[in-house]
């Protein structure tokens, strides 16, 4: 067996079984950890299929923000295993049917050859998977590169106008404008003559 | 050498690299020891004071006791935690402070791993060092620690895309994403280095990777006064030592990285002096004694306000930024960034 599939079924491994313990472990923290070595076990598949790009992406995007932000909830969540699992039974016909397409698509994605599909050739060792990217990205599919920006874009200020609550009477604070105060607005300098013990105090300035 | 190579056979790469590997990770946990040396010692003179000078020659044995005492010590798990991930937590934090040296070129072969896109590696590796943090304030089941936790996980986030933008100003200038690349895109004498046409993004990172790695004056993941030490309020003897040895690793990481993107790496700032390896030595140190300088002169930033610095102050002043270099870039002025 030559060294590639070695570590190709080495990290297939890894993958499928954390990908299991992800939908089998009883805390939701310990779930998302398995996805997080999920992930990172699919960016080295990606790396052997010479796609280091996506590969180091798949693990800045998804392992260093996505799923950090994904634990920051779920570590914060109080959630009742026992009544989520009462629902198993209900929502396995949907869940079965769901299991059963995306088997159809991968046979579909990776029998690709059956159908008379070709398989791209291997590329150079000097041959930039990162500049080809980026070539194809900002030229030839510009449009809809910037469509899915766009897209994004609406979904990010749709999401914080859902969230965003007003409530009235709320004390808080602008740091803003908390930072820009000097001495002088805060401060005033008096200047007090010697006083003599039970005196009024003169204020001269 | 060549003895060697043929006596090992097959196993021959294996060995050499490991060898290469521990070439590189040795004299770092040195210089991890002796900078929390340096670290007291500076802070000491800063504040009149003379730092630790009882173990050794003026204290140079001190970093080895600390160790000794550290790794004699009892690993305390308390009861409420989740045992696997509090074990897991301090290996987390420093497997990426470490992975990330492969692709850091000290030279212009020296290099452990040459990858095409190792600027973004680095990016990569180092987002996970979040995760040591943040698993171990859940795992300890504490209050404080899951507070710094907290803290910590949001600040590191928001820090990093002010990080990244800063990054991309520099990968535009180089045109590249091979640090070993970007480092000698700034050839010839200390005016063509990056921090120049690049300043704005040199200052976003300086103040960047202070809050990367939880450094004061953005320290409020641990911060002591507040929530007692954050999220290693509950780690013990060497468990406690591995978040210490990530955390002092990372500055160096990020030291070394300022070094190779804004200050020329090992390149040499005046043409008639060789470049050479002493060269990166001194731009890290230097950065990381501004580490050490910025913890004894500034103090602690409020939550809000390192949120607001994040994202209403660092990210604007990038992404202008970005629009000015990639404009000047079109003219004939596009020089001043090559």
């Amino acid at each position: 067996m030559e060294f590639t599939s070695v570590v190709f079924y080495f990290l297939s491994a890894i993958l499928l079984l954390s990908g299991l313990r992800v939908v089998t472990v009883r805390h939701p923290v310990h779930a998302a950890l398995f996805l997080v070595l999920a992930f990172f076990t699919a960016a080295g598949l990606w790396v052997l299929l010479e796609a280091e790009f996506l590969a180091i992406t798949l693990v800045l995007v998804y392992v260093g923000a996505v799923m950090v932000l994904f634990l920051f909830v779920v570590m914060m969540l109080d959630i009742n295993i026992e009544t989520m699992r009462a629902d198993f039974r209900k929502y396995l016909p949907l869940a079965g049917l769901i299991s059963g397409l995306m088997a159809l698509e991968m046979y579909v994605v990776l029998g690709g050859q059956e159908f008379g599909l070709k398989m791209p050739e291997p590329k150079a060792v000097d041959y930039s998977n990162t500049k080809a990217l980026g070539r194809v990205l900002y030229t030839e599919y510009a449009y809809a590169f910037e469509l899915a920006a766009v897209i994004l874009l609406v979904a990010i200020v749709a999401a914080i106008a859902l969230t965003l609550r007003r409530r009235p009477g709320l004390k808080w604070r602008d740091p803003a404008t908390q930072v820009v105060v000097r001495k002088a607005d805060r401060l005033r300098m008096v200047n007090l003559k010697p006083q003599k013990p039970g005196a009024p105090v003169e204020d001269e300035a | 050498m060549d003895q060697i190579q043929t006596l090992l056979g097959p196993a021959w790469l294996p060995v050499w690299t490991l060898v290469k590997i521990m070439v590189i990770v040795l004299p770092l946990l040195i210089g991890v020891a002796y900078l929390t040396y340096a670290e007291r010692k500076i802070i000491g003179y800063m504040q009149i004071r003379i730092g630790p000078n009882r173990v050794g020659p003026k204290g140079w044995l001190q970093p080895i006791a600390d160790a000794l005492k550290l790794m004699f010590k009892e690993i305390v798990i308390p009861t409420g935690a989740s045992k696997s991930v509090f074990i897991l937590a301090p290996v987390l934090a420093l497997a990426p402070a470490l992975a990330a040296w492969a692709v850091i070129p000290f030279g212009d072969t020296l290099v452990l791993a040459d990858l095409d896109a190792s600027l973004l590696y680095v990016m990569a590796i180092t987002s996970m060092g979040v995760y040591g943090v943040i698993l171990a304030g859940w795992a300890s089941n504490s209050k404080y620690a899951f507070l710094g936790a907290m803290r910590s996980a949001a600040q590191i986030v928001s820090y990093e895309i002010a990080m990244g933008f800063a990054l991309v100003g520099v990968l535009m200038a180089a045109q590249s994403l091979n640090l070993g690349d970007i480092v000698r895109a700034q050839q010839g004498g200390f005016w063509h280095w990056y921090f120049l046409p690049l300043f704005p993004m040199f200052l976003v990172y300086l103040i960047a990777i202070l809050a990367e790695t939880n450094r004061s004056p953005f320290d409020v993941a641990e911060g002591e006064s507040e929530i007692v030490a954050g999220f290693h309020v509950d780690y013990s003897g060497m468990a406690f030592a591995v978040f210490f040895l990530a955390e002092y690793a990372n500055m160096i990481l990020v030291s070394a990285m300022t070094s190779l993107m804004f200050l020329g790496g090992w390149l040499s700032p005046v043409p008639f002096l060789p470049d050479g390896l002493f060269w990166l030595l001194a731009k890290t140190s230097f950065i990381l004694f501004l580490f050490l300088w910025f913890r004894a002169t500034f103090p602690r930033y409020r939550y809000d306000q390192i949120m607001r610095l994040g994202w209403k102050v660092l990210i604007p002043v990038t992404l202008v930024w970005l629009l000015v270099e990639g404009a000047v870039m079109q003219t004939s002025l596009g020089r001043f960034f090559h």
